[in-house]
């Protein structure tokens, strides 16, 4: 289905204004694309993270949702609990009216999901529960002050790989979590990027309408982790997908294929622009020009052509 | 706003909070450099701010982008930036 | 009125008997040994559409935590159950489950905490969840164990309380041990616990939009911090109620602290959970003597009742204070407290810690003797006042 921007203006925004995300964060963005995509009934889960800290500092809440933080690791064990709740009152008939047939879904950064919580994340998949998990990947520990996590690209210039005279940031490729989730064989997984707003919410909306346990890792610029303009993420989003460093993947029933941009160059309907187009105007990788790095800039190019050779053949290409 | 603060005993337990959505009543506008101006006369009304501004701060009255919240909107400038008409600029903020 | 039937079964079957009855809404729980059989038992009572509980069998007890929680915030009644690595594993989780409030009830088959591991009894899991903000009930035997259960979702639900109750039996000796139980009719339990309260509500029943977990800056984290400490003060009154009610309505006395054969004693023996039945049994062997010696068992460490203890102990001349944990480089954590208890008194006894049973090593009535020579020699001389001993080490 697609949605028109003037059905959906008429509609309540899930978040608040008054958070105090970054000026440009897209993370609030995402969550408006998430939970507008469908009208169930939704309650959320949140790990501890920039999303979560911002959007409720006490005495004051932007969610317009049921909304529960516990920990950092625990947002898919978090949702888990708040499904079996749903299903246990049911059970005994006391679930109340305005609750029925709704919905669950967790959220979490890349420090939440790809690396601390990825044991929680992994057994809320194989147990089946009724919910999504959305991942909001910003490559990094941004709310503890940009440290790496296992989602910072090669390259990348971070407060625990900062840029030496022995270093040229981080040394190691992204963890592949699409691929992880999907070897639990859940029935629908996908990636997103924010600026694609259309491809975010039709697979939002397919994500929250599936039965079982769904996936969603949505590409999120940061601002300061970035170092990049307030007003870059667009832009940066649009072209982490024409690089194909973020590619548009859908997976439903173990059937890969891409969608958005990443189909039409996939099709040869677009060029795959080369990475240094999404790399040089952000701070994060500024020594890799500055330094004239051309050997890292290549074993970034190579690794995203390699995971862009091995995301096509999953499609059938 | 001017926050009252309450004691142990009359918050709800549990820290929880129960009005939802009361983020409203704190001003984020105060972080802006540059602040949004919008020309209604360029606007199409496509709503492309509306869906990108991470602040909900994208004034809409009847259909119509009728201009920003400035209580809230922290001066990201992504609204002009996605823009097509370019009928939102951003202007050094007066202080 | 009880119910006048037994059952025979160990403490992991009484505690999921009693689960049973209680029928929680969602139940998420990982194996750990000795709890291990709570589970199991439960699983089969999932298994046979015994109970309508949804039950989750998350991948760690991180995760059966977390689940809890969010099953409790989420306005349902939620049960685990685990030991010893088990519960170190909770223990972020702990302390969040007591400051959102929430009523979880968690059966603890209390378990050396490693290392080297070591899966036999001890009181060292628990100790360490101390202050977690959790209320602990002690089970001494079986009987003991199903009635705790029961009681602590009153205790846990009240209105003036809404915190997670931890109830303790030991790893094994109470766990793995079959003995006589007398437990109520579902009908009863049914009735006694009833329906949630009204003041507990979650996620999912408010009728709003709530928002639970927050950020808590300097501004109003201390002020929660109020809340529950305030919550806690009320605990041991609210338990005497429970346990007062408890009585009226199925002849079952508990108390708080349990006085055995103190009335007039001149000496005690202060411990919890399963070896106070070897120290009731040493006592009655010792009466038969003439010797003037009780035994005292707090039911109840969290909240620790001090100003009980303290009025119990004040009268008598020596005291031993059997502690199963160890609180490495201080003092162990019961007889800590009960010194700092004891302090508001001008005249004190005479009193001695007792550090024994770690890791499941048992402890005797041949042990327990040498406890109450002890006592004999102090309560008029004074000799080992303050003193520490390790029982039945090598």
């Amino acid at each position: 289905m697609a949605f028109l921007l003037k059905d959906l203006i008429k509609k309540q925004a899930p978040l608040a204004s008054g958070h105090r995300m970054c000026a440009g964060c897209p993370a609030p963005v995402i969550v408006k694309q998430v939970l507008m995509s469908t009208d169930h009934p939704k309650v959320c889960t949140n790990a501890t993270g920039c999303l979560e800290v911002a959007t409720t500092i006490f005495p004051f809440t932007s969610w317009k949702v049921p909304w529960l933080h516990i920990a950092f690791e625990n947002s898919a064990a978090a949702v888990s609990g708040v499904e079996a709740a749903y299903h246990g009152l049911a059970n005994k008939g006391e679930l109340p009216e305005d609750m029925k047939n709704a919905k669950f879904i967790a959220f979490g950064g890349d420090g939440g999901t790809y690396d601390i919580g990825i044991q929680a994340l992994s057994g809320a998949l194989e147990r089946g529960h009724n919910m999504l998990y959305v991942c909001y990947d910003n490559e990094g520990y941004m709310n503890t002050g940009i440290q790496r996590s296992s989602a910072t690209p090669i390259g990348a210039n971070t407060t625990t790989t900062p840029v030496g005279s022995q270093s040229y940031g981080k040394r190691e490729i992204r963890k592949d979590l699409l691929s992880i989730v999907v070897a639990h064989h859940i029935p629908y997984a996908a990636t997103c990027a924010p600026h694609d707003w259309m491809d975010g919410m039709k697979k939002s909306q397919k994500a929250i309408e599936t039965e079982g346990p769904a996936f969603l890792n949505y590409f999120s610029p940061c601002i300061p982790g970035w170092k990049i303009p307030a007003d870059a993420w667009r832009k940066l989003s649009e072209l982490a997908v024409k690089t194909c460093f973020w590619p548009l993947i859908e997976v439903e029933n173990g059937k890969w294929s891409l969608t958005g941009e990443s189909k039409r160059i996939a099709d040869g309907k677009a060029e795959k622009v080369p990475a240094v187009e999404f790399m040089k105007n952000q701070g994060r990788f500024k020594h890799l020009f500055t330094q004239k790095k051309d050997d890292v800039l290549a074993l970034i190019q190579a690794d995203i052509d390699r995971s862009w050779d091995f995301y096509r053949k999953m499609a059938g290409y | 706003m001017k926050e009252q603060k309450k004691s142990w005993n009359e918050l709800p337990i549990g820290g929880s909070i129960l009005e939802a959505g009361n983020s409203k009543n704190y001003f984020t506008g105060t972080w802006r450099t540059f602040k949004p101006v919008h020309n209604a006369k360029l606007c199409i009304n496509c709503y492309f701010c509306w869906m990108h501004c991470p602040d909900d701060s994208i004034v809409i009255e009847n259909g119509k982008v009728t201009g920003m919240d400035l209580d809230h909107c922290k001066g990201c400038g992504v609204c002009a930036e996605v823009c097509p008409k370019k009928a939102i600029t951003m202007e050094k903020e007066e202080k | 009125m009880s119910s006048g039937r037994f059952i025979a079964v160990d403490g992991a079957d009484t505690a999921a008997f009693a689960m049973k009855q209680i029928d929680p809404d969602v139940v998420a729980a990982y194996p750990i040994t000795p709890q291990t059989e709570i589970v199991m038992k439960f699983s089969e009572y999932v298994a046979n559409g015994e109970v309508k509980t949804r039950y989750v069998t998350v991948e760690s007890e991180h995760s059966a935590m977390s689940a809890c929680v969010a099953a409790a915030a989420a306005g349902a009644r939620a049960m685990t159950a685990t030991a010893a690595n088990g519960l170190a594993l909770m223990w972020e989780i702990l302390y969040i489950a007591a400051s959102y409030r929430l009523p979880i009830i968690m059966g603890v088959a209390n378990r050396a905490l490693s290392g080297p591991i070591n899966i036999h009894g001890d009181h060292s899991d628990a100790m360490g969840a101390r202050d977690s903000g959790w209320v602990q009930l002690y089970s001494e035997n079986n009987q003991e164990v199903y009635d705790n259960y029961i009681m602590a979702l009153k205790i846990a639900e009240h209105k003036d309380v809404m915190l997670p109750v931890m109830v303790n039996q030991d790893g094994f000796i109470t766990s793995h041990s079959v003995e006589n139980v007398e437990p109520l009719t579902d009908e009863q339990v049914r009735d006694y616990i009833g329906k949630k309260p009204a003041h507990f509500k979650g996620l999912l029943t408010y009728g709003k939009p709530v928002t639970i977990g927050p950020l808590d800056l300097q501004d109003y984290y201390f002020e929660h911090k109020m809340q529950q400490h305030t919550a806690m003060q009320k605990v041991l009154p609210v338990i005497k109620e429970v346990q007062e009610d408890y009585f009226k309505k199925f002849n079952r006395k508990y108390e708080i602290i349990e006085k055995y054969k103190a009335d007039d004693a001149e000496m005690v023996i202060v411990g919890m959970n399963s070896v106070m039945g070897t120290v009731k049994d040493l006592v009655d062997e010792l009466r038969e003597k003439g010797v003037k010696i009780g035994a005292i068992k707090p039911r109840v460490f969290r909240p620790f009742p001090k100003n009980e203890i303290a009025d119990i102990l004040k009268n008598f001349k020596a005291v031993a204070i059997l502690d199963r944990a160890d609180s490495f480089g201080s003092f162990a954590p019961l007889y800590a407290e009960t010194l700092a208890a004891m302090y508001k008194f001008e005249k004190r006894p005479y009193i001695r810690s007792y550090i024994h049973g770690l890791g499941g090593r048992d402890t005797t009535m041949e042990l327990l003797g040498t406890v109450a020579n002890d006592l004999i020699k102090m309560k008029d001389s004074g000799e080992g006042h303050l003193s520490e001993a390790y029982l039945g080490v090598r």
